[in-house]
């Protein structure tokens, strides 16, 4: 006999320790598939997984890089989030932040380096808080349904930045910018790369610089969230819109102010994935990480420091999966499959932080048939 | 619980018998082969073929010499995968999709002692980097082939009075479709390629393009292909990697439709069973066993890398059953005189641009603005396609072909 109750409330020990344990009961059954699928030795299976990540210096540099740009979009949702504002349009505020940076680069790369980087990082910034105070201000003026309207926010953003692809293309019919400042010897070479201050030629350590940014922006938004008047009046909007308007908030002006700010942390993610990254700027820059951050925030309770473990998770399982791919020829969907049974089970596993299971063995032989 | 230990011993067993059969193999040399897509998609399908023909006829095992790398983007995911491949071992890296090129290159001036051959790319000889090469099939050739068989279909029909008002132009002449990618090199080459194929058998056509812009879109070409279908075209051909445009064909002809397509890349039979004339094709394997053949024995490859028929790396599919009687007589007689040279698909004579005949085409942009400004392609009577770079150059719009977007 199995009864269902509503948890009135859980340890922060047990809700960590149900995650955990979901983790890695996901993990074992992407084990057990794998094996299945391929006949390999489980442990081959599991070191190659875990390869995928942590196998060379450039594998860790590249999962550490990835997480930091999918933490970035993250923690630019969170203060939307907390609002209960769904703002699903990152993808978008993403790329236009990306454009903005691209602009300066390509054309503004005369100034000296650091001020050019700033310029970029601001440009960047105030493109996606536009981007993302659109939807703030319809939802302010007309409560126009913002999750509506951020989505399709992003097919713009997407057919803008295909725009500038298409007139800025490097060869005549690709559609792609190619890398800017890219070419050696000109004076124009590395400039407006976040890692030409350290590398400089598409290295790994490049990514230091990257790291040590975003987690930056964790700090600053946690702080902001948790100490701040403006965080404090995100935190009562979410809430309730009602004691927020009893209280004296403006709630229309909390809205677009953090949808200013959530767009242009999303632009700023857009700014590293162009400067530190690609050196570049295509239609697939934000490569549907915007809709990916959904999810971490989500998980993460809109808690910065969780969205860097949650990232963490989904880029190792992203990189297992595309090392099992490589490893046992199997094709790419696979790292799919795998990151799919992951998401399920963390996200399957809030049903037990929210609801505790009974388990009785009151009918005794008349039930088992 | 006995059943389960009993299960996980039948699984155990089975995977030692398929351990006991992988074949060992006789070379640790290594290959990194980074692929835009995956075995789902025609284009990369062809070039995986390619390889594991290659790595049968050198004694090589799929697995244990050759790093896989599936779904690459073009963008620095590229460089990390090559760069990957290293890591792991490999001596040459091949990267399979035009794109890849520009972080092919990043990944050879900091690896120069790693091959890096850039498929389909154009700026290998530019770089000046001795260990980045770039290699293309000679396509235009089985083009020009696929565009006799189209050339001895419209005869036949205009033979057999099948031609209705609607498949001539104004001026009289056979209207023919092609479905194209993008306008650049590669398509107008092999589109110029193919018309002159039909004009060197069946003189009085014109031929309309389309661009799809997408190398692989089937609703696009397939309603692209109906466009010029409804405007009365009686071959369409194709440079786009799937079966929309020959399916086209398929439904208008079995509706009572004078139409005929020519695919390209794989046998579009299956999809079209009475519209499909043939399809050329790359034979990848041609140069993968080369490429791979050489760096194993330490050799260097060849910068620019370019063959058709004569080395076997271009071929048409099977002809179809509706193909006019005597085409493939006519197709060997052909393909025989483009291997001895004495057939050049792009002869001065057979072509004019603006009513001109063109003496001076350039096949290489020096300057970055492209546009070809230098090497003169238009010498000793014909224009050296694939000569200066293995990648197509043919870039002119000659007259009888418009460009309908």
């Amino acid at each position: 006999m199995i009864r269902i109750t509503k948890r009135d409330g859980i340890s922060s020990l047990l809700s960590v320790a149900i995650r955990v344990i979901a983790v890695i009961a996901a993990l074992i059954l992407c084990l057990i598939i794998t094996f299945l699928f391929t006949g390999r030795d489980p442990l081959r299976v599991l070191s190659e997984m875990v390869g995928g990540s942590f196998g060379t210096s450039k594998r860790m540099w590249e999962f550490l890089q990835r997480t930091m740009i999918l933490s970035c979009i993250a923690v630019g949702l969170a203060p939307a989030f907390k609002m209960h504002f769904w703002n699903v349009g990152a993808e978008g505020q993403m790329l236009m932040g990306g454009l903005g940076a691209l602009i300066l680069m390509k054309f503004c790369w005369v100034i000296p380096s650091l001020p050019l980087l700033i310029l970029m990082a601001l440009l960047a910034i105030l493109f996606g808080a536009v981007w993302g105070m659109i939807p703030g201000f319809f939802k302010a003026k007309w409560n126009a349904n913002e999750t509506l309207f951020t989505l399709m926010m992003n097919y713009i953003a997407i057919q803008i930045v295909l725009y500038f692809c298409t007139i800025w293309e490097g060869t005549v019919g690709t559609v792609k910018i190619g890398i800017v400042n890219g070419e050696a010897g000109a004076p124009s070479y590395h400039k407006g790369w976040i890692g030409e201050m350290f590398t400089g030629n598409f290295n790994d350590k490049d990514f230091m610089w990257l790291v040590l940014i975003v987690l930056l922006v964790v700090v600053a938004m946690w702080a902001y969230l948790r100490y701040t008047k403006q965080g404090y009046e995100i935190s009562v909007v979410g809430d309730s819109v009602n004691t927020a308007k009893y209280a004296g908030i403006r709630v229309n002006k909390v809205y677009v102010r953090s949808m200013a700010i959530s767009g242009g942390v999303c632009g700023f993610a857009g700014f590293l994935a162009v400067s530190a990254v690609s050196r570049t700027l295509t239609d697939l820059t934000a490569d549907g990480r915007g809709f990916t951050a959904i999810i971490i925030a989500w998980l993460a309770h809109t808690n910065p420091y969780l969205m860097l473990v949650f990232a963490a998770l989904y880029t190792f399982m992203e990189l297992a999966g595309k090392q099992m791919a490589s490893a046992f020829q199997l094709n790419d969907y696979y790292s799919k499959i795998l990151t799919g049974i992951v998401l399920f089970f963390v996200l399957g596993c809030e049903f037990f932080t929210n609801y505790k299971v009974h388990i009785s063995k009151k009918h005794k032989g008349g039930a088992a048939k | 619980m006995k059943k389960l230990i009993a299960l996980l011993l039948c699984l155990l067993l089975a995977t030692a018998i398929f351990a006991g059969c992988s074949p060992s193999a006789n070379s640790d040399f290594k290959v990194g082969v980074v692929l835009v897509g995956d075995e789902n998609e025609g284009y990369t399908l062809a070039h995986i073929n390619g390889i594991k023909e290659a790595a049968k006829a050198l004694g090589l095992d799929e697995t244990d010499n050759f790093v896989w790398k599936y779904a690459i983007g073009e963008d620095e995911t590229c460089k990390t995968a090559i760069e990957d491949c290293i890591d792991q071992g490999c001596k040459l890296v091949f990267t399979n999709s035009y794109g890849h090129q520009d972080y092919a290159k990043l990944a050879a001036e900091q690896n120069p002692d790693v091959q890096i051959v850039a498929m389909t790319g154009d700026k290998a000889k530019a770089s000046g980097l001795a260990n980045y090469k770039n290699a293309f099939t000679e396509i235009y050739e089985a083009r020009f082939v696929s565009g006799v068989v189209a050339g001895m279909k419209i005869a036949q029909l205009e033979e057999e009075g099948k031609l209705t008002a609607k498949n001539y132009a104004k001026d009289g002449t056979v209207k023919v479709g092609y479905v194209g990618a993008y306008p650049y090199a590669e398509v107008v080459s092999g589109y110029t390629a193919f018309f002159l194929g039909i004009r060197s058998v069946y003189e009085n056509v014109s031929m309309q393009v389309l661009y799809t812009s997408s190398w692989f879109d089937i609703t696009a070409e397939k309603a692209a292909a109906e466009q010029m279908i409804g405007d009365g075209c009686v071959i369409i051909g194709q440079h786009a990697d799937s079966t929309g445009a020959p399916s086209a064909c398929e439904a208008a002809l079995n509706a009572g439709t004078t139409v005929y397509s020519v695919g390209y890349n794989i046998d579009m039979l299956t999809a079209a069973p009475n519209a499909a004339l043939t399809s050329p094709t790359n034979e990848w394997g041609v140069y993968y066993t080369y490429a791979i053949g050489a760096a194993m024995n330490g050799e260097d490859i060849a910068t620019n890398w370019a063959e058709g028929f004569d080395k076997d790396a271009v071929a048409l599919t099977p002809l179809g059953p509706n193909a006019a009687p005597g085409t493939q007589e006519k197709v060997d007689e052909i393909i025989a005189a483009l291997k001895d040279g004495s057939l050049h698909p792009f002869d001065q004579k057979a072509f004019t641009v603006g009513g001109k005949t063109v003496e001076e085409a350039f096949a290489t942009d020096t300057d970055g603005d492209w546009n070809n400004d230098a090497d003169n392609a238009m010498f000793d009577g014909y224009y050296h396609e694939s000569y200066f770079q293995s990648a197509p150059a043919f870039n002119l719009r000659i007259d009888g072909i418009t460009e309908l977007n």
